[in-house]
């Protein structure tokens, strides 16, 4: 088998006295999805961020392709160009239109031509059907497009790994569904990812690998529908009945 | 197949699947409510121009009937005498609009820069933090008045060489020293208001700590703060007035030669209504900017 995109060992995170994160360990191979369960304030968002180095890991190591990028001298800008991260809340620059949002990082941190950054971000518009919206400013948009171009954004600078952080649950049910497709169609494609979410029928769909988080451990994980079906844990149990309940299986 | 979902246009032949009522008319209700709200706009129109008539008029009849009338008038506002010195309160006037374009351009870089500064997170550049916090806190605590005498007096006092004398130039100096800091506390202000999250999403981007500052803090930073910092140059504007202390020749100044040679007051009125020209219009112009941004933050639901 060939070496992992990404391998987390005993990753740990503290805020203060608080355990975050505690004997994290996972690998995601190429090509793969790796969702994330798990109750509000298990530690979803904080691991996301810890791989992206926007947080600080206080033991451990997190490897890229077999690289440490976790070490002392490691350069976190060189590290995030190949990670792309699509947030809940979308973070577009309302400043900048839609195709600027797309261009600014490849033409400023890949150093990629103006013509060639414009051009394929009209390919990847089109192709998620947002061409109209090239010129538009994000506020002018609904959430899903909102959304659907964060995810543009953030692949226009073809990353090794795209992180998501439950991109859906600031959106209603009929535009989570057109922000699911994306992760789909890009799934298909072959993207590896690392997703946070609240959508247990995503989960099945995309999942080759779920992982509970229960109070900053992975407590249980393994093929979707063993988890998402069939989960060994009492406290996944537990949470699989609630989603249950909450009617969003 | 679709069937009879409504008809397409110009298709006649079939009668129309439902009743829609052909062409609108306003129905009965509309048209009183109508007539009312007419009704009640040509009467507020007329309650405002009934008691601005009132107010003013009875202004005006208070002032011209009061017994210093003719003096008041005689000694403010002689307007041939005004038109006739109005040309060397214009001239003087050029003195004030260079300072101000000089000193303006000066005080948006180092302003900006302190902003920069201050927010900045580097240690190298932790004394820097330090004395940038110092120097706002000292120069928006001082009057301006004083800031202008200690310079324009106390610099040609030290009789340093190769400083220059020149009172117009420390005049300057003094208005630039003042208002960066104002400015760079506007900006830093704007600077603060931005949300984490345009951060980490930029950083993640892979935009570095510089470029985030460049394409996405700054830019919308100075888009909010757009609207305080025109207020500044509007002061900006009427403050360059009071180098005229150190015996510059600016507006004020060429005022106050004149009323000098005839003890009457009409020159200051007509240097008010020089400055008066140019900063309405501005204060006007942001009064609406700042309701333009506070229509779009409010559209966005944003507080
Ligand atoms: N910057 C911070 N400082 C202190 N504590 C933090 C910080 N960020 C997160 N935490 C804490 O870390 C824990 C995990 O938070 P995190 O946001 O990772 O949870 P989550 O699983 O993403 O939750 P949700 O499903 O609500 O997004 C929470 O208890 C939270 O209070
Ligand atoms: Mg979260």
């Amino acid at each position: 088998m060939s070496t992992p995109v990404l391998r987390v060992e005993k990753l740990r995170k503290t805020f203060g006295s608080e355990i975050v994160l505690q004997d994290i360990s996972f690998t995601v191979p190429e090509h793969t999805a790796t969702v994330f369960i798990g109750a509000s304030g298990s530690g979803k968002s904080t691991l996301l961020r810890c791989i992206n180095l926007l947080d600080q890991i206080d033991d451990g190591v997190i490897k890229l392709d077999d690289h440490d990028i976790s070490g002392a001298d490691i350069d976190p800008d060189e590290v995030r160009k190949k990670l792309g991260m699509v947030f809940q809340s979308f973070n577009l620059f309302p400043h900048m239109t839609v195709l600027e949002n797309i261009t600014l990082a490849p033409t400023k941190v890949q150093k990629v031509k103006n013509e060639a950054a414009i051009h394929e971000a009209f390919e990847l518009l089109d192709r998620f059907g947002l061409k109209e919206k090239a010129d538009q400013y994000p506020d002018r948009l609904s959430g899903g497009q909102q959304q659907r171009v964060a995810i543009i954004r953030s692949i226009a600078r073809h990353p090794r790994l795209l992180l998501l952080d439950e991109i859906t649950s600031a959106l209603d049910p009929v535009l989570v569904n057109e922000v699911l497709s994306t992760v789909r169609d890009l799934k298909g494609e072959g993207m590896t990812m690392v997703l946070a979410t609240h959508e247990m029928g995503f989960a099945k769909q995309v999942a080759n690998e779920v992982c509970y988080l229960h109070a900053g451990r992975i407590l249980e994980w393994g093929a979707p529908t063993a988890i998402l079906e069939d989960p060994k844990h009492p406290e996944t149990r537990e949470f699989i009945k609630r989603v249950h309940e909450a009617g969003r299986l | 197949m679709i069937e009879n979902q409504g008809r397409r246009i110009g298709d006649n032949s079939d009668p129309a699947p439902y009743d829609f009522g052909g062409a609108w008319q306003p129905s009965e209700i509309e048209l009183t409510r109508r007539v009312a709200r007419r009704k009640r706009n040509q009467r507020n129109a007329l309650i405002a121009a009934g008691s601005s008539a009132v107010v003013i008029g009875s202004l005006i009849v208070v002032l011209v009937t009061s017994p210093g009338w003719i003096a008041l008038r005689d000694t403010f506002f002689k307007w041939a005498y005004g038109v006739e010195i109005l040309p060397k309160i214009l001239l003087g006037f050029t003195t004030n609009m260079t300072l101000t374009v000089i000193a303006g351009s000066s005080v948006a870089i180092i302003g900006l820069m302190i902003a920069l500064i201050r927010t900045s997170r580097t240690p190298a550049l932790t004394p820097f933090r330090f004395l940038a916090m110092i120097y706002v806190d000292v120069f928006r605590g001082i009057p301006m008045l004083l800031v202008i005498l200690l310079i324009g007096f106390g610099v040609p006092a030290l009789q340093l060489k190769g400083v220059t004398n020149n009172v117009l130039v420390l005049g300057t100096i003094a208005v630039i020293i003042t208002y960066s800091a104002y400015v760079a506390e506007v900006i830093r202000s704007g600077i603060l208001t931005i949300h984490p999250s345009q951060r980490a999403a930029a950083r993640s981007l892979g935009l570095s700590h510089f470029q985030t500052l460049r394409f996405v803090v700054l830019p919308q930073a100075i888009k909010r703060v757009t609207p305080p910092l025109l207020n500044d140059l509007v002061a900006l504007i009427k403050d360059t007035g009071l180098i005229s202390i150190l015996g510059v020749t600016d507006a004020v100044r060429a005022a106050q030669i004149q009323t000098a040679k005839t003890f009457n007051y009409t020159p200051y009125v007509m240097a008010a209504c020089v400055f008066l020209a140019v900063t309405i219009p501005l204060t006007r112009a942001t009064d609406r900017m700042l309701r333009r941004t506070l229509e779009r933050q409010n559209a966005q639901g944003q507080a």
